[in-house]
């Protein structure tokens, strides 16, 4: 599965790297970002391309499931 | 040849992003020992937009400051942004800028023509804001920050509040909503031309026009809508007037692309903190979420929000596009009670107004 790890990047760049990964893997991709509102955003992003998604707390952040 | 500097690359959030979220300053700021005087007309216990003192019986002193983080690559766009939001405080409380003085922290090792075109910026806005500007403070600091002190003058008896709006008031709101989403997309290189103008546009336009167009009507209750987003800045017009305010999300003005934004996550994290905020006070019925994230949204050098009577809605709205204000001017809802056991903030697509 291809990773995203944005863990400890500011905004926007979770979302940039984020919409490339999802724009280009038409597989599952797994997102790993810090902040709640990072989470709530990768999910945006995954809506709005029409992918589902399943979000997990991690220790130093979460993780978005893109599928 | 040097490369060119990017200013929004030293700021974590940018231009009113950067504010202190309004539950953490409410904690500290209810700590602070109470100051009474009986010629202090506003102080801080309503989170009002600047201070203000009477001097006569005739004239109150407006005192306020306000400075950010860059919101913009150009140096001298940031520095007119930065003081367009500053003077905004004075305009948003009735008032007319008469001194400013510069807020400036800037590295030690970048180009100091770059903190020139800054300076340049914010001195122009002054200008045009009919103030003078006569100097101010500077330290060294990693991360550029630009705003100005304002001192204004206002007759006692027309200085707006941001609480005392009553029941059937229309709220006006002066120009289009999505900064921080729209700045967002600028900054992850997503946003088009078109609304990269656009925000820049918004944020450069002084409330001044807006401000004297208004001076022939009654103003119940006036803020500038800045970094709580809309949201934020009704909660508190709500809280202190206890009104319950309906707000039509679809008669709402969004900048080019804001909602398209939006929808892709460009979101800043200040918008989640403004929506916990205002969770106490609002009813979101069936409205889009993506609504309730651009209402929520931190304006930068926004617009000025009205609460007018409903028979002189019209007759402002047809003042403010006479005096032709460069923005988009809308009517984002009315107040539906104005003793209300509990305050609270209604969204709904559609809401008849006038």
């Amino acid at each position: 599965m291809k990773e995203v790890d944005a863990r400890g990047l500011s905004c926007p760049e979770p979302m940039m790297l984020t919409e490339e990964a999802v724009k280009n893997e038409k597989g599952a991709i797994r997102v790993l970002v810090t902040e709640p509102h990072q989470r709530m955003n990768v999910e945006k992003c995954a809506r709005d391309h029409g992918r589902k998604y399943t979000s997990t707390e991690i220790e130093d952040g979460f993780a978005v499931v893109i599928e | 040849m040097q490369e060119k500097i990017r200013l929004t690359q030293f700021a974590r959030h940018g231009g009113c992003a950067a504010k202190i979220g309004p539950d953490t300053l409410s904690r500290v700021l209810g700590r602070l020992p109470k100051f009474s005087d009986p010629d202090l007309i506003v102080g801080f216990e309503t989170s009002d937009d600047a201070a203000v003192y009477k001097i006569t019986d005739d004239v109150a002193v407006i005192q306020t400051l306000d400075f950010f983080t860059p919101v913009v690559d150009d140096p001298y766009t940031f520095g007119q942004v930065a003081a367009t939001n500053a003077l905004s405080d004075v305009y948003a409380m009735g008032g007319e800028p008469k001194i400013a003085l510069n807020i400036v922290c800037f590295p030690g090792d970048l180009d100091p023509d770059i903190l020139g075109e800054i300076l340049r910026g914010g001195a122009d806005k002054v200008r045009e804001a009919g103030a003078v500007l006569v100097g101010g403070h500077s330290i060294q600091d990693d991360v550029p920050k630009y705003g100005l002190s304002v001192a204004g003058i206002v007759h006692p008896d027309r200085v707006y509040k941001n609480f005392g709006c009553k029941k059937g008031d229309v709220l006006i709101l002066t120009k289009q909503l999505g900064s921080g989403i729209v700045n967002t997309a600028v900054k992850a290189q997503m946003a088009s031309a078109e609304a990269e103008q656009e925000v820049i546009r918004v944020m450069t336009t002084l409330n001044r026009k807006a401000k004297e167009a208004a001076a022939d009507f009654t103003v119940h209750a006036c803020t500038d809508v800045t970094g709580f987003g809309l949201l934020g800045h009704c909660s508190e017009m709500a809280d202190a007037s206890r009104a319950v305010i309906e707000i039509g999300v679809e008669g709402i003005a969004f900048m080019h692309g804001a909602k398209e934004y939006a929808e892709m996550g460009l979101i800043p994290g200040g918008a989640y903190r403004n929506q916990e905020h205002v969770s106490g006070l609002l009813d979101a019925g069936e409205v889009g979420e993506v609504y309730v994230d651009l209402l929520s949204d931190p304006q930068t050098s926004g617009g000025l929000l009205f609460a007018v009577p409903e028979n002189e809605a019209a007759d402002m709205l047809r003042a403010f596009a006479r005096a032709d204000l460069g923005t988009e001017v809308s009517v984002v809802g009315r107040v539906l009670d104005d003793s209300a056991d509990r305050p609270c903030i209604r969204l709904r697509d559609k809401v008849e107004v006038i």
